[in-house]
Formats: structure tokens, C-alpha cells, sequence
């Protein structure tokens, strides 16, 4: 008896990932990222600030979102507040503020577009809950759809697959749209817009990283893998998320790409005019700005004359490549019909491990006892493969190749149930610390369990966003900042390199 | 008088639902879903995508991975009351449908289910604080008319029997347009006002859900971007610059 005592007592002590917390209201309403400034905001297109009849021009942004998007629309109507998804959200597990659930976040939206575009709330407004766009609504917008990562985990549950990421993205565009816009999110696509790439990395800076990059791991593995740049007439192109090239643990991912690479005997090329992976353009819901960032991936792919287009690891730039590059940028007709289009690099090194062009020494990584985390664009956005599910298969397949030491987390918190990192959707910013940190509780308690039940000491994600947050967070819930790590420098770490694999034709274009 | 009334209520009842909805369909499929955004992982035919959405309308597929008790109260009032309905069918057709005989045992349980069912999900509304917060009048009085409806069904069926061959005659007579008189039965006629209350308000309310779930594009869109380019037709518009 004593046994399944103590068993007991030892489950007691880990919280649930999933608890349901009690409500407290308006706990999380001062949350709010800065607004961004007047020539940010210009540079995008939108009012430099809050407009003087922002009240109308919000209606009038509503309507035409209305006419454009099916989403919008349906999901606005089709609501019964069943209460399905009110315990989904790991903003609302994290902090217990009721406009966290995924329900209300949406009715901040909903109570006003009733109010303008249906008869009961046109008419009967108090009836179904219908009210006018006030200042405090306003306020509530900015506070709320600002601690939305767009995961779309209430999206699965839902009975109509009303999806909040779509209510949350139309609320940012139309605060862009009468002048109040987030800072972090539109000076990001400003960068990228102008400069090429999320953080605005010179060329030259890129080039003096690259180079570095190739003399250590020539040190470390004495074999000379490359990392183009700017190669015309490469077959591939990768494109990553900026952070690949500068942030920890990114750039190991980074060194694993260039290994399987190399592995390949494939000739690649990164391009400084598309360095950037990250779409933040679908964060703030616009189209327009979506479009612009893709077209730069499709004038780069021209420019140099690749036939191929492979993605690094990143969440919702996997999503906005996989699921919208082709549309907002397409044709590509100009690529090799015979890949994917676009294609990720977890696709990559997966097809290579089962050509058995891949070898791997798993006892490299025998320090490491892993864990993954489904990042959530990738697990609810897209796929990878030609089976639905691979974006869980593939990524756990590879792992399992390069490490002795694998276990799952909890199941209702994992691949299409995934929880969101905490720092998703425009919210990776010092600002938002309090809700990131929160947000992060359901994932780092799942991770607690793990580590207690199987010793587990690291997870990997593939996801710049994802990587970035949990080193920021990790540390608050007990755990060492490099605990996380990407998917690929698992791969780099195993990767038995064969020194005899051919350069790729001009690399000496190089210097 | 009576008659009058109530024939011209379920005139204009039928017709607000039925071009209503006609309405909402219409401008369902005519706005553009200019993205590809199925929650995946999503099938990859248009075959898989029919399947997705009748697990979705039969089983409540996502509902059930939510929470098994609104699933179950939710799943159990919506099948009783498609019984109650095909059940009601032998008051609109003379001879009765051979399959319309056949249900109408499970029919006549289906009342206390659906009643069951409501109850369950009025609770919840009342009781959990997450979705007492979530609640506006309008939701308790949708549930007060389903309830409305169904108490006053069972009680015509097991306390107080209505004259139902005559109340039969006056729902053939609207339907060849060769009136009868309609019983002066008060129950009968609470239950048959509310429903057309409930026909009425369908197409302004969240009962949208009902054509809303087919036009979900999370749902009801193939995952084959990869394969397929997808481009609406304003987005179209802006793509001066290539074909």
C-alpha cells in the first residue's frame, strides 16, 4: 500500500499542464504592447496615429473585412457560446483572466460587429449582448488581441472550427487601419521591407558570420562545409528566420542545415534580399504587407536562378511559406516541378535519412535526454510531407535518428493539441514579459513532467519564435536557458560528415 | 380569427427561414476565402474533406475532443431533436410515410432526450463560471425556446392530448392552401407560436451555426496548397504585376 501512496503523493506534487485556473477578471487588462510610431506606422501604410474619426473608419475597415474574408464572417456569426474552447487558451491557463478565453477574445470583436451589422443588435442591442466602439473597447482590443499567439489550439476544438487567429489578425488590422498599431510587429516588417530581414543584419555582417561559421566547424569537425551567400545559379535557396544567423541555439540548427547539406552534395546558397523566413505580415493581418514580404522570396529565387526553395525552422513561416507562399507570390513556375514547393528543410533531411544518405552517430547525443515541442503554426498551420500528420511524424522521426533518448510529453499537449510556446504572434517582445512567462505555464509544466517521469533534459523545437521565448522563459520555471534546442543541431551534433563529398560548383565565387 | 392568425404566422415564418437562410448561404459562398486555413492536420481530398465535415454535423467530432459533457448534452439534444422532427413529419404527409411509422417510437422518446439535453446545456451556462461569463440574455432565451417547445410537446403527448387529427387537418390545409380550423387548444398553440418564433429568429441568430459549420473554411477547406495555387479574386486583382 505504501507504494502506490507514495506514487500518488509524487503526482500531487507536479501541477497539471492543463489545469483549469478560477477566473479573475481584468487581471491581464494592462498588458499591452507599445504602440508603434508615427513613421512606422506610414511606412506600412497605415495612419501614422489614432485617426479622428477612428470610430467610423474601425466600422468601415469591419465592412470591408467582411466582404473579404469568408472567415471573418462565418466565424462571427456562427458562435452558439458553447464554452468548448473556454479552458484552450494557455493565456487563459496561464493567467485566469476570462477575456483570455477564446470565446470572449472574440466577443470584444463580436459585440461590436453585431452592433452594426445584424438586425437583434442593431435594434436590441442589449438582448444579444451587442455594444458601440467605445475607448474601452478600443483599449480592450489592444490589450486583448495583443495577448493572442494565433496558435489556433481553439480552433481544433471548436464545433464550427471558428478560429480565433483570424478574429484576433482582423482586430490588429483594423486598429492599423484607424493609426494604432503595434510597435514591435510593424517596425519588424519596416526592417524587412527595407533592409531585408527581421533583425536588419547588414550584408556585410551576414557575410563576416557566414565565414566564421564555416572556419568552426572546419575546426571542429575538419571537414570544409560551406555556407554560401548570394550564389548565383545555386540550385537551392534557403531561406530561414533571421535569428538562424545570429541567436542561440538558431545558428546550431543553422550549422545542421549546412551539414546535411554538404551531406547532399547539393549546391545551396542563402540570399541576403530574402534572409528572412518570418512573415510578421500575418501577424498584423495584412494581406498587403504579407504579399510585399513574400515577393521578396520570389524576386530572390529569380535573382539568382535557383530551382529549389527550402525553409528553415520556424513556426508561422513555415505556415505563411506552406500554406500562402504560392498564393500571395506564385506562380513558381520557374522552379524544379519535381520538389515541393516550398519545401522544409525537416522534408529534406527526412527524405535523405530514407534514401540512407544520412549516418548517424546517436551516442553524440547520449547527454541529451529529449523531449519535443510542436510548434504550433507548423502543428495546426501546415504540413510536412505528403501525409497529413507528417509535420509530427517527420520532426519526431529524425530526433529518434540522432538521439538514444526520446520521450513525449503529455498527450493533450502535444502535436494537434500542441501548447503555444507563449511568445507567438507578434508577442516575442520585453513588454509583454508578464503574459509570455504566463502563457509559457501550460508547455513548462508538461516539460516539468517529463523531466520528472523520464529525466528528460532538453527539448527541441523548430521554431525561431519558439527557441527565442523558451531560453527567456525556461530559467522562470526552473530549468537551464539551453534547455532548449532545434531540431537540426541534433541533426548537426550526429551527423557522421563524409569528408569526400564534392564542393559545390563556385564556391570559390565566394571570396 | 384564430386560424387566420396563426396560418399567416406560419406563412411568413417559413418563408423568413427559408429565404433567410437562402440568403446567409448565398453570402456565404459568394465572400471569398482568400487564404488557405484549414486547422490541420487537414485531409488532402475533396473526398477526406466531406468525411471531416460529416464527422463534424454526425458526431461532433471537435466537440467531443473539447468536453465530453457539453459534447454529450449538446451531441443528445441535436440527434433527439432530428427524431422529434422526422417524427413530426406524419402531421405533414397523408398517407404517412412508411419510415416516418417506423421512427415514431424512438420519436416519442427523443422529447424527454431533448429536453434532457437542453437542461444539461442550460445548466452548464448557469453553473460553470467560464461560460456563465461568456452568456448574454439572448442565449438563455434561445434555450428557453427550445425547452418551450419541447415541454409543451410532451405534455400534449402524455398530460393534456390536444386534438391532433384536427390540428393534422389545419397543417395539410396550409400546405394545399385549403384552410382548416385550427383547435383552440392552449398548449397547442403556446408550442406551435414558439416555433415559429424559433423559425423566425434562425436566420439572425447564432442558430447560423447550422449552415455556418459547411462554409467553415478551418473545416471545409482541402489541404493541397502545396499542389494547388489558390488565389481569390481580389487578390487576383493586385497581381498586376504577373499573370
Amino acid at each position: 500500500m505504501a507504494e502506490v501512496k507514495d506514487l500518488g503523493d509524487r503526482e500531487n506534487e507536479l501541477p497539471d499542464p492543463l489545469a483549469i485556473p478560477d477566473l479573475a477578471p481584468g487581471c491581464m487588462a494592462a498588458s499591452k504592447p507599445y504602440v508603434a510610431a508615427p513613421e512606422m506606422q506610414k511606412r506600412l501604410g497605415f495612419p501614422g496615429e489614432l485617426v479622428e474619426n477612428w470610430q467610423d473608419r474601425a466600422i468601415e475597415k469591419m465592412a470591408e473585412l467582411r466582404g473579404k474574408y469568408r472567415s471573418f464572417r462565418v466565424f462571427l456569426d456562427s458562435c452558439v457560446k458553447c464554452g468548448a474552447c473556454t479552458d484552450k487558451c494557455h493565456y487563459f491557463l496561464g493567467t485566469g483572466d476570462p477575456k483570455n478565453m477564446p470565446v470572449a477574445r472574440q466577443d470584444l470583436l463580436r459585440q461590436v460587429y453585431r452592433r452594426h451589422f445584424t438586425l437583434a443588435g442593431k435594434y436590441l442591442p442589449w438582448l444579444v449582448g451587442a455594444r458601440d466602439l467605445t475607448e474601452q473597447v478600443l483599449d480592450d482590443w489592444y490589450s486583448y488581441f495583443h495577448q493572442c499567439s494565433q496558435c489556433r489550439r481553439c480552433s481544433v476544438y471548436c464545433p464550427y472550427g471558428i478560429d480565433t487567429a483570424e478574429i484576433s489578425m482582423a482586430g490588429r488590422e483594423i486598429m492599423d487601419s484607424i493609426g494604432k498599431g503595434q510597435k514591435y510587429s510593424n517596425e519588424i516588417i519596416g526592417k524587412v521591407r527595407t533592409i531585408g530581414n527581421n533583425l536588419g543584419l547588414p550584408k556585410k555582417a551576414l557575410k563576416a558570420t557566414l565565414e566564421d561559421l564555416e572556419e568552426e566547424v572546419l575546426e571542429e569537425t575538419g571537414v570544409p562545409v560551406l555556407f554560401p551567400l548570394d550564389e548565383q545559379g545555386a540550385e537551392i535557396m534557403l531561406v530561414a528566420p533571421s535569428a538562424d544567423y545570429f541567436a542561440e541555439p538558431h545558428i546550431a540548427g543553422l550549422i545542421g542545415y549546412a551539414k546535411v547539406f554538404h551531406q547532399a552534395g547539393a549546391s545551396w546558397t542563402i540570399s541576403s534580399h530574402a534572409l528572412e523566413a518570418a512573415n510578421f505580415g500575418m501577424f498584423i493581418g495584412s494581406y498587403e504587407n504579407m504579399r510585399e514580404i513574400a515577393l521578396r522570396i520570389r524576386q530572390a529565387a529569380q535573382d539568382l536562378g535557383v530551382k529549389r526553395i527550402v525553409f528553415g525552422e520556424c513556426g508561422h513561416a513555415w505556415r505563411a511559406a506552406y500554406s500562402f507562399l504560392d498564393t500571395l507570390a506564385g506562380p513558381f513556375d520557374f522552379l524544379d516541378q519535381r520538389y515541393p514547393i516550398p519545401q522544409h528543410i525537416c522534408e529534406f533531411t527526412y527524405d535523405l535519412m530514407r534514401a540512407g544518405k544520412l549516418n548517424f552517430d546517436k551516442s553524440k547525443n547520449d547527454h541529451v535526454r529529449l523531449t519535443f515541442h510542436d510548434s504550433c503554426n507548423i502543428a495546426r498551420g501546415s504540413r510536412l510531407g505528403d501525409k497529413p500528420g507528417g509535420q509530427f511524424d517527420i520532426p519526431r522521426a529524425i530526433l529518434e535518428a540522432c538521439c538514444n533518448h526520446f520521450y513525449d510529453m503529455a498527450p493533450d499537449t502535444i502535436k494537434e493539441s500542441t501548447v503555444c510556446c507563449g511568445g507567438g504572434g507578434g508577442l516575442l517582445t520585453d513588454e509583454l514579459i508578464e503574459i509570455r512567462k504566463a502563457g509559457a505555464q501550460p508547455r513548462m509544466r508538461a516539460l516539468q513532467q517529463v523531466a520528472s517521469d523520464h529525466g528528460v533534459t532538453h527539448m527541441a523545437a523548430m521554431c525561431a519564435i519558439c527557441k527565442a521565448q523558451f531560453s527567456k522563459v525556461l530559467p522562470m520555471y526552473g530549468f537551464d536557458r539551453e534547455a532548449v534546442v532545434s531540431v537540426h543541431q541534433m541533426v548537426s551534433n550526429a551527423i557522421i560528415l563524409n569528408p569526400g563529398t564534392q564542393e559545390p560548383a563556385g564556391a570559390d565565387a565566394k571570396d | 380569427m384564430l386560424t387566420v392568425a396563426f396560418a399567416a404566422l406560419f406563412y411568413l415564418a417559413a418563408a423568413v427561414l427559408v429565404g433567410g437562410l437562402a440568403y446567409r448561404v448565398w453570402e456565404y459562398a459568394n465572400t471569398p476565402a482568400p487564404l488557405k486555413i484549414p486547422t490541420t492536420p487537414a485531409p488532402t481530398t475533396h473526398a477526406g474533406v466531406a468525411m471531416r465535415l460529416a464527422r463534424e454535423v454526425v458526431l461532433f467530432e471537435s466537440l467531443f475532443k473539447a468536453n465530453k459533457w457539453i459534447w454529450l448534452f449538446g451531441w443528445a439534444f441535436h440527434a433527439a431533436l432530428l427524431f422529434v422532427l422526422l417524427r413530426h413529419l406524419r402531421y405533414f404527409t397523408q398517407p404517412v410515410w412508411e419510415w416516418v411509422v417506423l421512427i415514431q417510437p424512438l420519436g416519442i422518446y427523443a422529447g424527454f432526450v431533448m429536453v434532457a439535453g437542453l437542461l444539461g446545456l442550460w445548466a452548464r451556462r448557469l453553473l460553470v463560471p467560464r461560460i456563465r461569463y461568456i452568456n448574454a440574455p439572448s442565449d438563455h432565451l434561445i434555450l428557453a425556446l427550445l425547452v418551450g417547445i419541447g415541454v409543451s410537446g410532451l405534455l400534449m403527448k402524455y398530460v393534456a392530448r390536444t386534438d391532433i387529427v384536427a390540428a393534422k387537418s389545419f397543417f395539410l390545409g396550409l400546405l394545399t392552401f385549403n384552410w382548416q380550423k385550427l383547435p383552440a387548444d392552449p398548449i397547442l398553440l403556446v408550442h406551435l407560436a414558439l416555433v415559429a418564433a424559433l423559425m423566425l429568429v434562425f436566420p439572425f441568430s447564432k442558430l447560423l451555426h447550422a449552415p455556418g459549420l459547411f462554409f467553415s473554411p478551418t473545416r471545409n477547406q482541402v489541404d493541397n496548397s502545396r499542389e494547388r495555387r489558390h488565389l481569390s479574386n481580389w487578390a487576383r486583382e493586385m497581381q498586376t504585376d504577373r499573370s
